[in-house]
């Protein structure tokens, strides 16, 4: 008979390095594994509630996916901000170019969604190559106006060229079909975005622990020496602009597919400050603090939003009059008090809290 | 070819570099012999970083020119004369802080690696195999041999100085290098941490077959291990030769030695 603690140390506090293989894997604990698979349950198990009417609603789909449409793009924005060290003003744009590519592909030339969704990846990446282009010569600061410079071209040029993207009317979708499925209702769309978010969200952490991703860090950390190991930086910072592009402009496509409609006010500067709330909030450098970013940083509107209209219901009618402006104070509030007090982001929180559960309830075990 | 030039890996002829009319380095000539331990020695400011970032390409030379295997390097990127063989360490220790020893590691050996954008997204098999093959030599040929096996996860940036050098020079080893470029990685050491780095610069030399440029401050551990010693003094070579040769040139002597044994007397 094992003991039990030879058992808990064999799923939750395993430490030692099997073998290289085994230790490259992206969950290297099989706590982690454990937790992940968990997690996949849970999710199944709210979805097939739904099915009974029992739990998450329509709305509680729609929130999930928007969710989930903020988390593919901000992976993209963390890669670039995160983990080389690239700051974008000009985030949601590429968002615009992936919605619009997608949408025009969708109502002018039939293209199922599904290729329109890579369409709009493809063209945003392009944006992206030459965005980064500048950043062969200029750095920071001067870089950062490009992008910004960028945002503002896509914001113009959406509006303007009305004879294809129809101005501030925007374009309307139809419902999408994946595969001859429609997806009609949030929860089916939920789904559809989920394998998607968690598809990226594994491409991500490839790359991350391939030599590009270790390339890309190389650049942030120090680019002087990086180009004397033998690392092109230029390469990599265009690869960077344009894998960070791709992920924005399938998240714009597929974000343009939720709503069934792409307008230019879901694009605009703003979106791009709050999509480096999102990766600032969940902190630098690592994957799955962005995860905790984008669902702080979607939900607490939501939630504040929430607050107000019960506190109105309940007690006073004007309250959100005058409660509706201090809304995004708050939320404004709250990002910088994180800023302040959690500089590591959410992932610090999420990182101790992980170190104390992996040798919770039994923590003489592990050493 | 004759067999002497056969026998030179790098060679510089007529260097001069400049900054904006200051004159960094003037008309260096030096050639060092394959499978050599070849320091270059001479007080702060003599302008020894400066020809190791000529060597690199990081600086460029306004006149002279750098051949290396006989390849002349002026025309290259950075990053491509590293993939021609030569490696480097810095005198600042300049490392990835935010990652950790083995990855740094790692980097070494970036353009060794196979990748490709795709590939690396859905991490196909064929590329896992190479990184994990890699990760294999990492650590049989370089973390065990520089003694780094207890800081594998460690984030460089809480390492102490010590041990960033080591990590620094296995990040070199991990190019596999033809040539190795140490930029006084032993200052600021023990001198056990010394003595360790000397059996490293041994090491190298006898059983990998690579060559060494080597600049550092410590005379004693410069005689004792070099085949070839050249001392630089304001941007020109003032002596050259075996280290009983330099030890005994009066020019050397008076404006180096003596300074250098003053300030060492400092720094201990
Ligand atoms: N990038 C640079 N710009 C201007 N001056 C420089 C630069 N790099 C080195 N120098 C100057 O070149 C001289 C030699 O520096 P360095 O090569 O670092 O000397 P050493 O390594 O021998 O101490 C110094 O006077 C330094 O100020
Ligand atoms: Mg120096």
């Amino acid at each position: 008979m094992r003991s039990l603690s030879e058992w808990y140390n064999d799923i939750f506090a395993s430490t030692a390095v099997a073998s290289y293989r085994e230790d490259e894997r992206i969950f290297r604990t099989r706590f982690m594994r454990t937790w992940f698979v968990i997690f996949l349950c849970v999710v199944a198990a709210i979805n097939l509630a739904s099915l009974f009417g029992v739990g998450a609603n329509e709305y509680h789909y729609f929130i999930g996916n928007l969710i989930l449409v903020n988390l593919i793009s901000a992976i993209g924005l963390q890669l670039l901000v995160g983990f080389t060290g690239l700051l974008s003003l000009g985030h949601a744009a590429f968002m615009g170019v992936g919605a619009y590519t997608s949408a025009l592909l969708i109502t002018e030339v039939g293209c199922p969604f599904s290729l329109s969704i890579l369409a709009g990846g493809a063209a945003a990446a392009l944006c992206g190559l030459i965005v980064g282009i500048p950043s062969l010569r200029i750095k920071g600061f001067y870089l950062m106006v490009a992008t910004l410079a960028f945002q503002f071209v896509i914001e113009y040029t959406i509006i303007h060229w009305e004879g294809l993207t129809r101005g501030i009317r925007g374009i309307e979708l139809p419902t999408p079909h994946l595969f001859g499925i429609p997806l009609e209702k949030n929860q089916a769309y939920f789904i559809f975005v989920f394998l998607l978010a968690v598809f990226f969200m594994w491409g991500a952490k490839n790359l991350t622990r391939s030599k590009i991703g270790r390339a890309f860090i190389a650049v942030r950390d120090n680019d002087i020496s990086a180009e004397i190991i033998g690392i092109p930086i230029f390469r990599y910072k265009l690869m960077a602009f344009a894998v960070s592009a791709f992920y924005a402009g399938v998240g714009g496509a597929v974000f343009a597919g939720l709503l069934r409609t792409a307008i230019p006010e879901d694009y605009v500067f703003l979106n791009s400050i709050i999509f480096l709330a999102m990766v600032l909030v969940g902190g630098l450098g690592r994957l799955v603090g962005t995860v905790f970013g984008v669902i702080f940083v979607t939900l607490v509107p939501v939630l504040l939003d929430l607050l107000v209209s019960y506190i109105a219901h309940a007690f006073d009618p004007n309250f959100t009059v005058y409660m509706g402006p201090m809304k995004e104070l708050v939320f404004g509030g709250l990002i910088i008090l994180f800023i302040i007090f959690e500089p590591e982001g959410l992932v610090g929180i999420w990182i101790r809290l992980r170190d104390y559960f992996k040798i919770w309830p039994l923590p003489y075990i592990s050493e | 070819m004759t067999q002497q030039e056969k026998d030179i890996l790098l060679e510089i002829r007529g260097l001069h570099l400049s900054f904006g009319g200051v004159k960094v380095l003037t008309d260096i000539d030096l050639k060092v012999e394959k499978g050599k331990i070849f320091s270059i020695i001479g007080p702060n400011g003599a302008g020894k970083t400066s020809l190791l970032n000529c060597i690199n390409m990081h600086y460029r030379p306004q006149r002279g020119t750098v051949v290396f295997d006989g390849e002349e390097l002026n025309h290259l990127k950075p990053h491509k004369v590293a993939t021609r063989g030569i490696a480097r360490t810095f005198q600042k220790v300049e490392l990835f802080h935010g990652m950790t020893v083995l990855d740094n590691i790692k980097l070494g050996r970036h353009f060794l690696m196979k990748s490709s954008l795709v590939g690396s997204f859905f991490r196909l098999p064929a590329l896992a195999r190479d990184e994990l093959e890699h990760r294999r030599q990492i650590e049989e040929d370089i973390i065990d041999f520089m003694g780094l096996s207890s800081f594998r996860y460690h984030p460089v940036g809480i390492l102490p100085f010590g041990v960033r050098k080591r990590v620094d020079m296995a990040r070199a080893l991990a190019m596999s290098p033809k040539l190795l470029l140490l930029d006084e990685i032993m200052s600021g050491m023990a001198v056990e941490e010394k003595e360790d780095i000397a059996s490293y610069i041994l090491d190298v030399q006898r059983d990998l077959g690579v060559t060494i440029v080597w600049i550092e401050h410590d005379l004693a551990a410069v005689m004792d291990l070099s085949d070839y010693v050249c001392v630089l003094n304001f941007g020109t070579k003032i002596a050259e030769g075996t280290p009983e040769e330099v030890q005994k040139d009066p020019q050397v002597i008076e404006a180096y030695l003596g300074r250098v044994l003053r300030e060492g007397q400092h720094d201990a």
